[in-house]
C-alpha cells in the first residue's frame, strides 16, 4: 500500500494511486459499522425495548376518564329519603399557573367563598403548588359566580355531597360517607357496594396539548348505585329517638339504645342510640357518639333473660304457669341465690311477674347445662344476628362444658352471658311469632323470611300471657303499659361489671316487650345505661320510654287495640312499685 | 415519424442521469412522500411544496449531471469566496434567532450562508488539490486546512456546532481521499481527542446540555430531553412491523416535535417499524455504495475527491440524523437526506448528486 507522506519528497507519486484501495476499503468498513450501529439501535428500541417504550407512549396519550356513578339513595320503608346525594362544586386553584390578579377580584373571590383575605392569600401564597383546595362542597350557583370572575388558575370540580335528612336520630344506623364519597360508617359502609354503583370509564387519546382526540375504547357508562329501601319507618324512628333521648336525659344516664322490631316479620322498624351526632356537619366525631351501641355493645341482660329458661321448661312440658316454686333463698356451693323481695313461694307466673331469681334459677336447673346451652344457642345468644351492620357483635355464651353449677343458675337471670340489645330483642320474636325465631331484616320485606321454630305455639302463647302480668298491677313493668293495648314484656336491671367486679352504683335498666300482647305486632327494647337520677330499675327508667314509643308506633302502624275497653292506665304512684334487683 | 423524436427526447433527458442512483432515489422519494403525508396530518400543502422543490431539484441535478466536472470545478473559487463573504456578513450584520446568528436578511428572503458552504467548501478544497495535483507538498495540506478552518470557524462562532462539524467533516473527507498521511490523520485524531475537554469548556451551555441530554434524557424530560424521549418512544413503539401507515399515535397526537423536518425519521420508524428502518438504511447504503463506485472509477483527482466527499457527506447526514433521532448522537439540526421537508436542503443535496453523476459520466 502506498501512502503519500509529507516526508516523501517524491513528486512522482501517481495521482491515480493516491486514493488507494485501502482508504476506500476503510471507508466502506466504517460505513458498514456505522449502519450496523444504527440497525442495532433500531433493534434495541423496536424489539428489546418495544413494550417499555409503548407503555411510555401510552402513559402520555392514553387517559382513562372516570364517569362517576351516582350513589344510591337510602330510604325508609315508605320511600322517605334518609341519605341522598346532591351535586356540589369544589373550587380549587393552581397558584403555579396564576398570573397576578387585580386585588379587587381577589377580594370578591374571598367574599364569595367566605374566606378571610389573609386566609385566601395564605392558600395562594405557594407559587409552586399546582393544586390547592379553596373551598370544598359549595352550591353550584355559588361556584358559577366564582367562575364568572374569570380568574385564570381557578377551577371547579364536581363532587357529590351526602345529605342525611334524618340527622342525628339515625346517625349511627345510616352512618356517613367520607369526603371522597365512600361509606365510612354504618349502612353507608356495610352496603357500600350496592350504594356506590360502578363508575364508568372513558378511555381517550389526548394530544400533547391535552385535547381529547377520540375515544379509543367503548365508553363504559356508569352504573348508578341502587336504592336501599330500609325496613325502618322514619316516623317510628323519630319517635323512638325522641323518647330515648328524653329517658336518657330525665334519668341523667350515660347512654341508651332502643330497638323496634316487627314481631311478625323481623323487620327493623327503628334503631336509635343516644348520645348521637349530626351526620351532616360531622363536627362531633367523638367515638362515644358514633357507636351503634344497640348492635356493637354487649352487656349482661339481667332479668330480661328470665323468659328463656322458663319458655324452655314450658316447651318441654316440665312446668306449667300455675306450678308453685319454693322461692326461699338457697345455696349452690358457696354462692347464694336470693331475691330482693323474698317470698317463700311463687307460681311460675309470679316468678315472671315479680322477677324472681330463685324461681328462674330453679326452672333452669331442671335442665342439664348442655340442654340449656343448646336452647340459648338456638335463640341466637353467642351468635351474630347477621343483620348486616358493620361490627355486629355475637355476644358471649360460654360453652356448657365449662359451666359451674352456680353459673347455670345465674345465666337464667342474665348474668354470665352477654348479649346486644338487637340480639335480645330478636330473641323475643319466639314469643311474638308463635315460637319461631325470626331473622332481623334491615330492608323492607314483601313477605317474612323463614323463621326457625324454637318452642311450640302453645308454649309461646303461655309465655305471652305470663309476660302480660308484668305490666299489670303487681308486676315490675307497670310503667310500660299502653292505653288500649295489652302489653307483654320483661324488665331488667343489671349491675354493671367493671374491672371484673359488679358495681353497686352502676346499672343498666332494660325493658323489652311487645304489643298487642294477644297477637303481638311490635317488639320494643329499651336499654338505659347508668341511670344517675335516683331510680335505676329497668321498669322505671326504661318503662316510660318503652310505653311512649310502643303507643306511638302502634298508632303509626295502624294496629288495632286488643284492649279497647281498658281506657285507663294504672296510676303509677298508687301502685306499689315492684322492683327486681337483677 | 414521432417515435424517433420522442426517443431522442428521452435519450436527451436520460443520457446524463445515472440509472442506479435514479432508481434508489426514486424509491426513497416514494417513502418520503408517504411519511410526509402522514407527518403533516394528511394535508397536501407540504406534499405540494416538496413536489415543487423535487422537480426544481431534478432540474438542477440534471443540469449539473450534464456539465463536465471540470466546468463545475471552475465555479469552486468564486462560490467559496462568495460563501466566506456572506458568512462574514452574517457575523457582522446577521439576524439573531434564539441566541444564534445564522441568517442574513436579504429584503425578500432570509438565507443561511452556511448551507452554501456545505457544498462550496469541499468543492474548493478538491479544486485546490486538483490545481496543485502534480506538485503537492506538505504545505499544500496545511493551506487546505486553512481553507477548511476559515468557514468552519465562522459557522462555529454563530454558533452552530452541527453545521460547522458537517462542513469541516466534508473538508476533511477531501483531505482523507487526497491522501493525507496516516500519521497526520492519527495525530489529528489524538489531538482532537485531547482537546475535547477544552472544546467542552468552549461550548455554549445549550450545546453542553444537548450532549448531557444524550447521556440521560430523563434528566429533564419536559425540557432538553423532551425531543429525544418522544422520538425514542415513537421509534420503540413502532416495534418490528410498525403501527402501519397513518397509524402512528405519537405522530398524530402531536407528541413528536419537528415531525416533518428533523424528526421525520421518528414518524417513519413508528409507522413502518424495524422492517421499514432496514429498508431505508439499505437504500441509503445502496446510494452510498453507488457513489463510492463512481468515485473509484473517476478519472480525475477532482472527480475522486469530490465524488468521495459528496458520497461521504450524504452518508454523514443520513447517519447523524438517524443517530440523533434514535438517541445515539446529540441533537443537531440535520435533516434526513431526501426525506425531510425543506427546500434548501433538497436543492443542495440534488445538486451534489448531480455533480456525482457528472463525475460518473466523464469516465471513458
Amino acid at each position: 500500500m502506498r501512502v503519500y507522506s509529507m516526508n516523501t519528497r517524491s513528486p512522482k507519486a501517481s495521482p491515480a494511486l493516491r486514493m488507494t484501495p485501502g482508504r476506500v476499503r476503510l471507508v466502506l468498513l466504517a460505513l458498514a459499522l456505522l449502519f450496523l450501529a444504527l440497525i442495532g439501535r433500531a433493534l434495541y428500541l423496536q424489539v428489546a425495548q418495544q413494550d417499555f417504550l409503548q407503555n411510555q407512549g401510552e402513559a402520555r396519550f392514553r387517559r382513562a376518564l372516570v364517569l362517576e356513578a351516582n350513589r344510591g339513595v337510602i330510604t325508609d320503608r315508605n320511600g322517605e329519603p334518609l341519605a341522598i346525594s346532591s351535586p356540589v362544586q369544589t373550587i380549587w386553584a393552581s397558584p403555579a399557573s396564576m398570573e397576578p390578579v387585580p386585588p379587587a377580584k381577589l377580594r370578591e373571590l374571598a367574599r364569595l367563598l367566605e374566606l378571610g383575605p389573609a386566609e385566601l392569600d395564605a392558600k395562594l401564597s405557594d407559587r409552586k403548588r399546582e393544586f390547592v383546595y379553596l373551598k370544598r362542597q359549595i352550591s353550584p350557583e355559588l361556584a358559577d359566580k366564582v367562575m364568572a370572575l374569570g380568574i385564570p388558575g381557578i377551577a371547579k370540580q364536581q363532587e357529590f355531597r351526602r345529605f342525611y335528612p334524618a340527622g342525628e336520630s339515625m346517625a349511627q344506623l345510616i352512618g356517613f360517607t367520607g369526603v371522597d364519597g365512600r361509606g365510612q360508617e354504618g349502612l353507608e359502609l356495610a352496603r357500600e357496594k350496592m350504594l356506590a354503583g360502578k363508575n364508568g370509564r372513558r378511555v381517550v387519546l389526548k394530544d400533547r396539548r391535552g385535547h381529547i382526540i377520540e375515544d379509543v375504547a367503548a365508553i363504559e357508562y356508569p352504573k348508578d348505585g341502587q336504592t336501599l329501601n330500609l325496613a325502618i319507618d322514619q316516623r317510628i324512628q323519630y319517635l323512638a329517638y325522641r323518647e330515648l333521648a328524653a329517658a336518657v336525659e330525665v334519668n341523667k344516664a350515660k347512654a341508651g339504645s332502643i330497638v323496634v322490631l316487627d314481631g311478625k316479620s323481623g323487620e327493623l322498624l327503628a334503631l336509635a342510640n343516644v348520645p348521637s351526632f349530626n351526620p351532616n356537619s360531622r363536627k362531633e366525631l367523638d367515638p362515644e357518639r358514633r357507636r351503634n351501641r344497640a348492635v356493637i355493645d354487649m352487656f349482661e341482660p339481667g332479668s330480661t333473660m328470665k323468659p328463656f329458661p322458663i319458655a324452655m321448661a314450658l316447651n318441654a312440658g316440665k312446668v306449667n304457669p300455675n306450678m308453685v316454686f319454693d322461692t326461699n333463698p338457697y345455696s349452690i356451693g358457696p354462692a347464694r341465690v336470693r331475691d330482693s323481695h323474698p317470698k317463700p313461694a311463687m307460681t311460675l307466673t309470679e316468678v315472671i311477674q315479680k322477677s324472681s331469681n330463685v324461681g328462674a334459677s330453679k326452672v333452669a336447673l331442671l335442665f342439664s347445662p348442655e340442654q340449656m346451652w343448646t336452647f340459648y344457642d338456638e335463640v341466637g345468644f353467642g351468635r351474630s344476628v347477621h343483620a348486616g351492620f358493620p361490627g355486629e357483635i355475637a355476644g358471649r355464651l360460654r360453652h356448657w362444658q365449662s359451666w359451674r353449677p352456680i353459673e347455670q343458675a345465674t345465666m337464667s337471670f342474665g348474668y354470665g352471658v352477654s348479649v346486644s340489645l338487637l340480639q335480645l330483642a330478636r330473641a323475643y320474636t319466639i314469643f311474638t311469632n308463635n315460637g319461631s325465631l325470626l331473622p332481623v331484616s334491615l330492608t323492607r320485606l314483601s313477605s317474612p323470611l323463614p323463621a326457625k321454630p324454637i318452642i311450640s305455639p302453645d308454649a309461646a302463647r303461655q309465655m305471652r300471657e305470663m309476660l302480660m302480668t308484668v305490666t299489670q298491677a303487681g308486676g315490675t313493668g307497670t310503667r310500660a303499659q299502653v292505653l288500649g293495648y295489652n302489653v307483654g314484656g320483661k324488665s331488667g336491671t343489671a349491675r354493671k361489671l367493671v374491672n371484673g367486679g359488679y358495681q353497686a352504683d352502676k346499672h343498666r335498666g332494660l325493658f323489652i316487650g311487645f304489643a298487642p300482647a294477644t297477637n303481638p305486632r311490635l317488639i320494643v327494647a329499651v336499654m338505659i345505661d347508668e341511670p344517675g337520677a335516683g331510680s335505676y330499675y329497668g321498669g322505671s327508667v326504661a318503662g316510660p320510654a318503652f310505653s311512649n314509643t310502643m303507643a306511638g308506633a302502634l298508632r303509626i302502624m295502624g294496629v288495632e287495640p286488643d284492649a279497647p275497653s281498658n281506657n285507663s292506665l294504672l296510676p303509677v304512684n298508687q301502685v306499689p312499685e315492684i322492683r327486681e334487683d337483677t | 415519424m414521432q417515435t424517433p423524436l420522442l426517443k431522442r427526447l428521452w435519450q436527451f433527458v436520460r443520457e446524463p442521469l445515472d440509472g442506479w442512483l435514479m432508481l434508489f432515489l426514486g424509491l426513497v422519494f416514494v417513502l418520503s412522500m408517504l411519511v410526509l403525508y402522514s407527518a403533516s396530518n394528511q394535508s397536501f400543502d407540504k406534499i405540494d411544496n416538496k413536489l415543487v422543490y423535487t422537480v426544481l431539484g431534478l432540474v438542477v441535478m440534471w443540469g449539473a449531471a450534464r456539465m463536465r466536472p471540470q466546468s463545475i470545478m471552475n465555479f469552486a473559487p468564486p462560490l467559496y469566496a462568495l460563501g466566506v463573504l456572506l458568512l462574514l456578513a452574517v457575523h457582522f450584520k446577521g439576524v439573531t434567532v434564539n441566541g444564534s446568528t445564522r441568517w442574513l436578511e436579504l429584503g425578500i428572503t432570509r438565507i443561511q450562508p452556511s448551507e452554501i458552504m456545505k457544498i462550496a467548501l469541499p468543492m474548493m478544497v478538491a479544486w485546490f488539490f486538483q490545481r496543485f495535483e502534480l506538485s503537492l507538498r506538505w504545505w499544500h495540506y496545511l493551506a487546505a486546512m486553512v481553507l477548511i478552518v476559515i468557514p468552519g470557524g465562522l459557522v462555529l462562532k454563530q454558533p452552530d456546532l452541527g453545521t460547522a462539524t458537517l462542513i469541516m467533516a466534508a473538508g476533511f473527507f477531501v483531505l482523507y481521499f487526497a491522501g493525507l498521511s496516516w500519521k497526520v490523520l492519527i495525530g489529528g485524531a489524538v489531538a482532537f481527542a485531547a482537546s475535547l475537554p477544552v472544546v467542552w469548556n468552549l461550548m455554549h451551555d445549550y450545546q453542553k446540555k444537548r450532549v448531557l441530554t444524550l447521556i440521560d434524557p430523563m434528566e429533564d424530560p419536559l425540557g432538553a430531553g423532551y425531543h429525544i424521549i418522544q422520538s425514542m418512544i415513537a421509534i420503540g413503539s413502532g416495534g418490528p412491523f410498525g403501527k402501519g401507515w397513518l397509524n402512528g399515535t405519537q405522530t398524530h397526537l402531536d407528541y413528536i416535535p419537528e415531525r416533518t423536518t428533523d424528526f421525520i425519521f421518528a414518524v417513519y420508524s413508528e409507522e413502518f417499524g424495524l422492517i421499514g428502518n432496514i429498508i431505508l438504511v439499505v437504500l441509503y447504503l445502496l446510494i452510498v455504495s453507488r457513489g463510492l463506485m463512481i468515485t473509484a472509477r473517476a478519472q480525475t483527482l477532482y472527480g475522486r475527491l469530490m465524488g468521495g466527499t459528496i458520497t461521504m457527506s450524504f452518508f454523514v447526514y443520513a447517519f447523524v440524523n438517524m443517530g440523533m433521532v434514535a438517541g445515539i448522537l446529540p441533537v443537531v439540526g440535520v435533516p434526513l437526506p431526501l426525506v425531510s421537508y425543506g427546500g434548501t436542503a433538497t436543492l443542495t443535496l440534488m445538486l451534489g448528486l448531480g455533480m456525482l453523476m457528472s463525475i460518473g459520466n466523464t469516465r471513458r
